[in-house]
């Protein structure tokens, strides 16, 4: 028992540690969004990657830049409805 | 396991990234000279500006292997050198230091604080440090932010503390910069938005409420913690944050830019806020809101103003006027922030002010540009803005504010540094006849700053004169007249049949009273001693002495002198009986004859002496040279003179000796080589032991069809070798690696050559080139490949060349841009206001933006005659061209069209477009020009195109077609779904074509031409999002892809063999699909992470001889290759050498994992890093000598073997 807790507890500081570790009750939403933001922060973050997304928008990488980070409030949308139960 | 591939490839560099994605100014060498660091992939260089000349060089690069990402220079307190913070992808946080002594970076503190990898949560995306050197802060687009304060110690060294956390989860970071707060507690600034509330709501109402907000974080020195200081909701579409000075120099505080709006904020101030004036003019939008993209902050003494950056590329300047008090004295409190029109300069990365007066421009695409300040706009007639007649509020009504843009008033472009950023696609071919070695033409910039670049192997001459000469002559020399003279005073030129003596003066002219022989030829010229010459001519020697006394010794009877070998103390002669005369200068001046004369074994073909060392007598070696193909290494010293030494053979008579010196990479120090010229093209360089005498360590270039001829000059500082075959080739030490360099100079076939000095000209080579006396020099030898550019309208995209002729066909398609049709019929249609219709050159200032609008057009340029574009023909339409193929059709007797795929109205993210057509045009005047046949409309904008079997091959969308050409239009004669998504490439050999796909990577396709039918028989198992693909052989495919990884795949045999036999095709189409996919899987071969986009990849040699390799472009300006290895040992061998270097000796600057970071997708497989291999001959002798100790070579021998893998099949 000791050691399922301590799992538990592992898994728990690494979520709190790194954003988008899932879990047994992971939902879709949260799954998707994880991958949307994810892929953004990456795109942001290797410089080759956002000078080829800007070079195809033909914008600025600045704009494009500030683009994906605003698109990273949203992810993938609203969050479903939670049922009460 | 890497280890059991079958396959190996070893990646190497010819040419590394050029676009600087950071850049930081500081004064790094600790003098009062500002330096420049820039980052550019994975390599940082450090570049001096040169203030008196303007000019920006590099002194050192280094391969960090890692991606940088973030750039910062700090100083501490009291210091006077600057250090450098450097946010990579390791996770960690490196402090560099320059070190100038020995022109190399060095690593003071590395500390660790969260995984590797770009990642959203871990640190690096953004770096401040307090302007004070106090605190430094590093954050991750969300949730994390890090402070380390920085100090020093009892030994005024540098220290870092442990890191004190300010993260909060949800929060996304759009900027972040450090305030610039005097010596009151270190403040950092943020703007922010938090998420977590939008995220929990499914009406979408808070995410409609989102706001964004500026965050001061202050690090409380006392408490060692930091706090959320102080918030305030700004402007929604801020995404940029400036540093307005503080302390005594300024009211502190930050220039929040959004959309439209620059505001001033801090916690103690009123907002005050400008908006971003607009371009005026008949071809804007005048309702179309600007953002700013880049910008600086630059303090001069009590002043301090803010250039910023607009997307269009216009500096505007930023100032802030303080309130005053009733008696003038200022309060401290902000009373308007004010803004005018600067300049015009192409957008940028990252802006830097130098103090010499300078603006550094890391210009986002193409060339980085270097300007002088001329003025600071303090006395011009712009407009200026101020905030007091705006509203802080920018929702409030306001009338926007306009500029009319103009040429440079207040800087002066000094300097366009070459980039090839971004890169968007390269040839390898040979146009140029130039016996072999195949050029590079790419097509690189984007917007209308794009070329059209030609690339050669060689180094740029400058021509100082070239006049004809009476004659053909055989040779030149330039002499001085004493020892201490610093430049030369006579050039010698030797004819046929006598020897012409000119002077040098303001005015070269002939001279006849030099004591020179003019009735003969002449073999040798030199300064003897302290102020004599001697001129060695087939039947003697000439002393001439300083009061122009003659000494002459005469060839004995019935023999001549065929060959000769000075220096300024000896001179040794080769009769035409095979004997060797010497002669040593004695303490009076005079030439003594050694008294037995040597007798060689067959005919004496050259010699060679080195410069006497100094503080020596004499040069110990003569190399003698003889028609049995060896050369001879004689003794001079006293006790065995002309005794042999050594013997090395060769492979044809040596045509040319040269014994000299030459800064070299493993002894640390300079070498003595002996340089060796052969009549079959051929130069050898071999290290001679300067005590023993003993040779060791050719190595061997083929330099042309013609007898190798050596001649020693001296160029930027150093003694090169002048190698002139069918070419001229300069042989040097590399400025950086010191390794050894031959690169062929951008000049004629030179017959013989010598050093030329002169007031004008301290470091010249004077060459004869068929009539012509020529002098030239070379100034810089940093750069091995020659560029040509031709400016291009618009983004270049792809291009082929014609089948036949030296012609290229470039597509070029711009998005938001205004077509020229579009443009022409504004300017004519709209009344022009005063000024609005001036036409600005779109090189300088863009082409005009229109949102949704495509620019797009299709042009032949000539790369070797006209250099040039020579014809040009624009899409109307709203269509932009996608893809170009040079077809010949077999229905149309084997004609060649140019078949032009293009899309209308195309959006790219979310892709869209109302259609696609293939446009089809016919060449006239060989090729020159084009006529428009016909153009077909189909559902899919081709993507792709290839000519197959006489037809078209086209990618449209996820179909792969067929095409033949009708005379309406386009005939589609047979069609399969391959791919699920877009197709983006196209190859083939016989029946098979390689498809790739935007994102799954690629696949085998047949076709059988009996059914007519295409079909797909072999995919590959992992989604790669190929931007490049080429076949290396019938069975497999080189590729690339939109992360930076470079694969090999193959075809598995059976499945290639069942393909091609005859008649499968009914069992190929009815073959059951495996997983959804082809019946067949590909296997990889090699994988490996370049960092770079690959855009085009091509099996090709790049020398005269060379293997093929697999050749790479990448986005960023990167030149590369793959070089197949040949055997096991070898690959042993670099295994070993890479491991030793990247775990034990050489790790990473930055601290990332070289294998990681060569994995950092996936596993890297069957490749071998050359680039880290060459950071050996960067290393210090003594750990260059502990890691050749396992590897049970020398030293010696391992640089040869890193540098052959180089030099057999590349640059």
């Amino acid at each position: 028992m000791a050691d399922k807790l301590r799992t538990l507890q592992q898994l728990e500081s690494l979520q709190a540690k790194y954003v988008g570790t899932g879990h047994a009750d992971t939902t879709r939403h949260e799954f998707t969004n994880t991958i949307v933001r994810d892929s953004y922060a990456s795109y942001i973050g290797h410089p080759a990657l956002l000078g080829f997304m800007s070079l195809g928008m033909g914008e600025p990488k600045e704009v494009v830049r500030g683009q994906f980070i605003e698109k990273m409030i949203r992810g993938v949308g609203n969050p479903p409805v939670k049922e009460e139960d | 396991m890497a280890t059991t591939s079958s396959m190996f490839m070893y990646s190497l560099t010819l040419q590394p990234p050029s676009d600087i994605t950071a850049a930081v100014l500081g004064q790094f060498a600790g003098t009062r000279e500002q330096q420049i660091v820039t980052a550019s992939g994975s390599k940082l260089t450090i570049h001096r500006p040169d203030p008196t000349q303007g000019k920006i060089s590099p002194l050192f690069t280094q391969d960090c292997f890692g991606i940088v990402r973030t750039l910062a220079a700090f100083r501490l307190a009291g210091g006077s050198k600057d250090y450098i913070i450097v946010g990579s992808d390791s996770g960690r946080i490196t402090i560099l230091e320059y070190l100038k002594d020995t022109n190399r970076f060095s690593r003071v503190h590395l500390e660790t604080f969260g995984k590797s990898g770009v990642r959203r949560v871990i640190p690096g995306q953004y770096l401040a440090v307090d302007p004070k050197g106090r605190a430094c802060l590093i954050a991750s687009v969300e949730k994390n932010k890090i402070v380390y304060v920085l100090n020093r110690n009892a030994q005024a060294a540098l220290t870092i503390s442990s890191p004190l956390e300010a993260h909060k989860p949800g929060l996304l970071v759009f900027d972040l910069i450090a305030l610039d707060v005097g010596y009151e507690n270190p403040v950092f600034a943020a703007i922010e938005v938090d998420y977590s509330e939008s995220d929990q709501d499914p009406s979408g109402q808070a995410f409609e409420d989102v706001e964004k907000q500026l965050v001061y974080y202050e690090l409380d020195l006392g408490l060692n913690h930091v706090v959320r200081k102080w918030s305030e909701t700004v402007d929604r579409s801020a995404t940029r944050l400036f540093q307005v000075p503080g302390g005594s120099d300024g009211p502190s505080g930050v220039l929040v830019c959004g959309v439209d709006t620059i505001t001033y904020r801090h916690n103690n101030q009123d907002a005050h806020r400008v908006p971003i004036p607009r371009r005026r003019g008949v071809l804007e939008n005048p309702e179309r809101k600007r953002t700013i993209v880049a910008g600086i902050m630059h303090k001069i003494r009590n002043q301090f103003f803010l250039l910023l950056q607009t997307g269009d590329g216009d500096l505007f300047k930023a100032s802030i006027d303080m309130a005053e008090d009733d008696n003038g004295q200022p309060t401290g409190e902000v009373k308007a922030l004010k803004i005018k029109y600067f300049d015009s300069v192409p957008v940028a990365n990252s802006l830097h002010i130098l103090k010499s007066g300078f603006l550094f421009v890391a210009a986002e695409r193409g060339n980085h540009q270097f300007y002088q300040f001329e003025k600071l706009g303090d006395d011009d007639d712009e407009t200026e803005f101020s905030s007091e007649d705006y509203p802080s509020d920018p929702l409030e009504p306001y009338s926007p504010a306009y500029f009319h843009p103009r040429p440079l008033l207040n800087l002066a472009l000094v300097q366009s540094i070459e980039s090839m950023n971004p890169l968007m696609e390269s040839k390898v071919t040979n146009l140029l006849d130039e016996d072999g070695a195949p050029q590079i033409y790419t097509i690189c910039g984007a917007g209308a700053r794009s070329s059209f670049k030609t690339l050669r192997h060689g180094l740029s001459v400058s021509e100082l004169v070239e006049s004809e000469l009476p004659d053909k002559p055989q040779a030149v020399w330039t002499t001085k007249l004493t020892r201490a003279d610093k430049h030369d005073a006579y050039i010698v030129l030797s004819f046929a049949s006598g020897t012409l003596v000119l002077s040098i003066g303001e005015t070269v002219e002939e001279v006849t009273d030099t004591g020179f022989l003019s009735t003969a030829p002449t073999l040798a010229v030199q300064q003897l001693g302290e102020d004599a010459l001697v001129q060695v001519h087939p039947k003697g020697i000439r002393h001439i002495r300083a009061d122009k006394r003659v000494n002459e010794w005469p060839a004995p009877q019935h023999r001549s002198i065929v060959a000769a070998a000075t220096n300024e103390r000896q001179i040794a002669v080769a009769l035409s009986s095979g004997e060797i005369v010497y002669f040593e200068m004695d303490t009076d001046g005079s030439l003594n004859e050694y008294d037995e004369r040597r007798e060689m074994t067959g005919t004496v073909t050259c010699l060679g002496l080195g410069d006497v060392p100094e503080g020596r007598v004499r040069s110990s070696f003569l190399a003698v040279g003889c028609d049995d193909s060896t050369v001879r290494i004689l003794s001079l010293d006293p006790d065995s003179t002309l005794e042999n030494k050594s013997v090395q053979a060769l492979t044809s008579p040596p045509s040319s000796l040269a014994i000299m010196p030459m800064v070299d990479a493993t002894s640390g120090g300079t070498t003595l080589y002996l340089h060796i010229g052969l009549y079959s093209g051929v130069y050898l360089r071999t290290v001679l032991d300067e005590i023993t005498g003993e040779l060791s360590d050719v190595r061997t270039r083929f330099l042309g069809l013609k007898p190798a001829k050596l001649f020693r000059v001296s160029v930027a500082g150093q003694n090169c070798i002048l190698a002139a075959s069918t070419r001229a080739w300069l042989g040097y030490t590399d400025p950086q690696t010191k390794g050894f360099m031959l690169t062929p100079l951008d000049y004629p076939e030179l017959r013989h050559a010598w050093t030329f000095s002169s007031e004008q000209c301290p470091e010249g080579i004077v060459g004869i080139q068929e009539q012509n006396l020529r002098i030239f020099s070379v100034e810089d030898i940093s750069r091995n490949l020659l560029q040509e550019s031709i400016p291009l309208p618009y983004t270049p995209r792809k291009f082929v060349k014609h089948p036949e002729h030296n012609l290229f066909y470039v597509i070029e398609s711009d998005n938001n841009t205004l077509a020229s049709s579009t443009r022409s019929k504004l300017i004519n249609e709209t009344p022009a206001v005063n000024g609005d219709a001036t036409i600005l050159p779109p090189d300088q200032f863009g082409n005009p933006h229109g949102t949704e609008h495509w620019a797009s057009c299709v042009q032949v340029i000539d790369p070797v005659t006209a250099k040039s574009v020579i014809f040009s023909l624009e899409l109307e339409d709203n269509e932009c061209a996608t893809s170009i193929a040079a077809a010949p059709f077999s229905g149309q007797d084997d004609e060649t069209f140019l078949v032009i795929g293009t899309a209308k109205d195309l959006k790219v993210s979310p892709r869209s477009y109302s259609a696609g057509f293939l446009h089809v045009y016919r060449f006239h005047e060989e090729g020159r020009e084009l006529e428009f046949i016909h153009k077909t409309k189909i559902d899919h904008p081709p993507t792709a195109l290839l000519p197959f079997q006489g037809r078209l091959l086209a990618g449209c969308g996820s179909d792969l077609r067929i095409y033949d050409l009708g005379m309406k239009q386009m005939l589609r004669k047979c069609q399969v779904q391959t791919l699920p998504n877009i197709i983006v490439g196209l190859a083939t050999q016989g029946n098979r074509i390689v498809v790739s796909d935007v994102q799954e990577s690629v696949s085998f396709v047949v076709y059988k031409f009996q059914d007519n039918k295409l079909i797909p028989f072999a995919d590959d198992m992992v989604a790669r999002w190929t931007t490049s693909a080429a076949m290396v052989d019938y069975e497999t495919v080189a590729g690339g892809d939109k992360f930076g990884n470079m694969w090999l795949v193959r075809c598995p045999p059976k499945a290639s063999e069942e393909a091609d036999e005859d008649n499968s095709g009914a069992h190929l189409l009815h073959e059951k699909g495996y997983l959804n996919g082809a019946p067949a899987r590909l296997n990889l071969m090699t994988h490996y992470f370049t960092g770079d986009i690959s855009t085009s990849m091509q099996k090709t040699n790049l020398v005269n001889g060379g293997r093929d390799v697999v050749f790479w472009t990448g986005l960023q300006g990167t030149l590369g290759m793959l070089v197949p290895f040949v055997s096991r040992e070898d690959v042993d061998f670099f295994q070993e050498l890479e491991k030793q270097l990247a775990t034990e000796h050489n790790p990473p600057l930055l601290g990332r994992d070289h294998l990681a970071y060569r994995s950092y997708y996936a596993p890297s497989k069957g490749t071998i890093d050359g680039d880290l291999c060459e950071t050996y001959f960067l290393l210090p002798h003594e750990k260059k000598e502990i890691i050749a100790g396992p590897l049970d070579r020398s030293v010696r021998e391992v640089e040869r073997k890193i540098s052959d893998m180089r030099t057999r099949v590349a640059y």
